[in-house]
């Protein structure tokens, strides 16, 4: 019988008995959107999460330095023969380099450094920040007081409210107000001769923000900023580092050098191939994709194991196929004897009754997802009561991506196969004779 | 349409036995049955309740296997065949019309007609054109779209008819087919069996218990006793039926 004659017979036979198939059909549907419910909160956690991370601008981020050579005098009388290479330094070519790379957001140096800060007539001791563009796209400022740099290179700065409680005993009142930033600035000596000089220098800044938490963006430092200036306006302020003196040693002469830069790229996805790319250059390279392959592994695990839990249900659903089959059989073993004398062999009635098994999988997958969905909507419009309620960000808990619609579905269709499989194959097995004779 | 008698038996048995065990005891339904039905004969097999009529013919429908001997069909044997085989002999074969129709009650005729087309896997363009000959060589052209709760027996009968006929069978077998019909519908599906063997050559064998009708209308009479072929009464269905 051809598939089509099989799918039109299948679906007479379910119209006949119409109730009970509905009801079965419908026990699919419950536990498939049982299915689809649970694991729609697993990966709306999951979403969340990663959304989460990928916005602290962690996961999107390489660190890279240089390769140095950290073996000692003792390593060196072991092994005299292979001098370590000399390695590619981190200057203004490797820079335009990194900015050349596929999927690169933005490349910065880590600009962290202590000075003093003047307000109303005080000095204060302090350690500044460069943010970098990316920031603005992350959660490291959501809920400051004030606002965000108006450019990269805007003179503005964001206290943090550590520093903002020191200047003044109310912190609101410093937004607009301007504060003087007293650094030393490096500037080359004349005629290119190795070393620098140190210039005091003063710039005065607008005060934009407050920020009450401590906002994460790339990797950092180990230096926790209290005043935050745009990362274009940090570079060109020349601050004088502890890597200038190491650089001078080194005889690296005037031009940029950096201890790290940190490249930042469009997709956490694009990190691995970037990192490969960067190794080649001959740097070192270092991001939390293994930490992100370790998050994923056990939000994977955690669905699998919801997913094996709200399956239960669908287990439960499936006997009532088998007892609606096997019903089925019982009702039309007549049928079935006429079929057979007619010329239908074992595999036609088989397909058939497999057939119709499949529909009510197909229906009540179908079913489970819509009903799935709807859950899933409760559950967000119930957390998101809740979360105003408590006053915290609203969050989307359950999300039903296309291929959970589609799993669901085909785990419906198998469920219903396998368990239609035993009636199946009994009302394939009937006598044709005895089953003409049957009343 | 006479027989030659040279012509090559559609069906025959050679030695044939259905045994069935009831505990300890032996029943022999069909007991070293051997006969042959020749190609375009109409044929009656006669006998009384419990006599081992219906086992015969189940055997030559190939619906059941004999317990010993074998059943012919042409030169191939129905034994050595393989379950799909059977399958396609029933199909594309053999046709069968019950006592009791036994047309799906929850089908039109016309769906219950195209059943046989469908196993078959015939073109679904072909289909209607096929079921509307079968209809009309029938009868039952006007009642396609009935359900067979809404006709009588005779038309019920015919529709069966119509149902085993319309994958152009070359042998059909009948198992009492008037055994539920009353005495002028049965007159009108012997007419029909008549008419079928005579113009369109079909082979068919009979099973009845109404020897009247069987020697009015068909060409040999078998008989069974007990699971056993008595000796053979060749009548013609000219010399006493209707013409």
């Amino acid at each position: 019988m051809k598939p089509r004659d099989t799918i039109e017979l299948a679906t007479r036979n379910l119209r006949e008995a119409l109730l009970r198939n509905s009801l079965t059909t419908l026990g699919i549907a419950v536990g498939g959107a049982s299915l689809v419910a649970i694991l729609s909160l697993g990966v709306g956690l999951q979403r969340f999460a990663s959304k989460r991370l990928a916005r602290t601008g962690l996961f999107d981020s390489i660190l890279v330095t240089r390769k140095i050579d950290f073996r000692g005098l003792r390593h060196l009388a072991r092994a005299p023969a292979k001098p370590p290479q000399p390695s590619r330094p981190l200057d203004s070519a490797a820079y335009a380099a990194l900015q050349r790379l596929p999927h690169v957001t933005e490349v910065y140096p880590q600009i962290r450094f202590i000075t003093v800060v003047q307000f109303a007539g005080h000095d204060y001791t302090t350690a500044i920040a460069g943010v970098p563009d990316v920031a603005r796209h992350s959660d490291a400022f959501t809920g400051m007081e004030g606002r965000y740099f108006s450019g990269p290179q805007a003179a503005e700065a964001i206290l943090q409210i550590s520093l903002a409680r020191q200047l003044s005993a109310h912190p609101r009142q410093l937004l607009g107000r301007e504060l003087d930033l007293r650094y030393a600035e490096r500037q080359p000596l004349p005629g290119g001769v190795g070393g620098f000089a140190i210039v005091p220098k003063l710039e005065r800044l607008r005060i934009i923000g407050i920020i009450s938490t401590h906002p994460v963006f790339g990797f950092g430092g180990f230096l926790p900023g209290r005043v935050f200036l745009p990362q274009r306006l940090a570079e060109q302020l020349r601050v004088a580092q502890i890597s200038d003196l190491r650089n001078v040693v080194r005889g690296a002469g005037n031009g940029r050098n950096y201890s790290s830069l940190t490249v930042n790229l469009a997709s956490p996805i694009d990190v691995p191939a970037a990192e490969a790319a960067i190794r080649r250059m001959g740097f070192r390279a270092f991001s939390l994709q293994d930490a992100t392959r370790r998050l994923n592994l056990v939000f994977a695990l955690f669905d699998l194991l919801l997913g094996l839990f709200s399956s239960l249900a669908l287990a439960v659903a499936s006997l009532g196929i088998v007892n609606t089959l096997l019903m089925a059989i019982l009702e039309r073993r007549r049928e079935i004897g006429v079929l057979k004398a007619l010329g239908a062999g074992e595999p036609e009635i088989k397909r058939l009754f497999l057939m119709e098994a499949g529909v009510m999988g197909l229906l009540g997958g179908l079913g489970g997802v819509v009903l799935g969905w709807l859950l899933g909507r409760g559950l967000n419009w119930g957390a998101a009561i809740y979360l105003n309620h408590k006053d915290l960000p609203v969050v989307q808990v359950s999300t039903v991506p296309w291929w959970l619609a589609l799993g669901a579905i085909g785990f419906a269709i198998l469920i219903s196969l396998l368990a239609g499989h035993y009636p199946a194959a009994r009302a394939a097995r009937l006598d044709p004779i005895e089953a003409l004779r049957y009343e | 349409m006479p027989i030659s008698p040279t012509a090559p038996p559609a069906l025959r048995t050679e030695a044939v036995s259905k045994h069935y065990h009831l505990g300890s005891s032996v029943v022999r339904a069909v007991d070293q049955v051997t006969v042959a039905i020749a190609a375009g004969e109409f044929a009656a097999l006669l006998g009384a309740s419990g006599s081992g009529k219906s086992t015969l013919l189940n055997l030559l429908a190939g619906l059941d296997h004999p317990s010993a001997g074998a059943v012919y069909v042409g030169e191939r044997d129905l034994g050595a065949m393989s379950a799909a085989e059977l399958a396609r002999y029933r199909r594309q074969t053999v046709g069968m019309v019950f006592q009791n129709f036994n047309l799906l009650p929850r089908m039109t005729l016309e769906e219950n007609i195209e059943l046989p087309l469908r196993l078959a896997e015939v073109e679904h363009g072909e289909r209607a054109a096929r079921v509307a000959a079968a209809l009309e060589r029938v009868g039952l052209k006007s009642r396609p779209q009935h359900r067979p709760a809404e006709l009588s027996g005779g038309e019920q009968q015919r529709a069966a008819i119509a149902r085993a006929l319309v994958n152009r069978p070359v042998i059909l077998l009948a198992d009492e087919p008037t055994g539920n019909l009353d005495s002028a519908s049965g007159r009108q599906i012997m007419e029909l069996f008549r008419e079928l063997n005579r113009e369109l050559a079909v082979t068919i064998l009979m099973v009845t218990h109404e020897r009247a009708l069987a020697e009015s209308y068909a060409e040999r009479i078998l008989t069974l006793q007990d699971g056993c072929l008595l000796p053979p009464e060749p009548r013609r269905a000219s010399e006493g039926g209707p013409a």
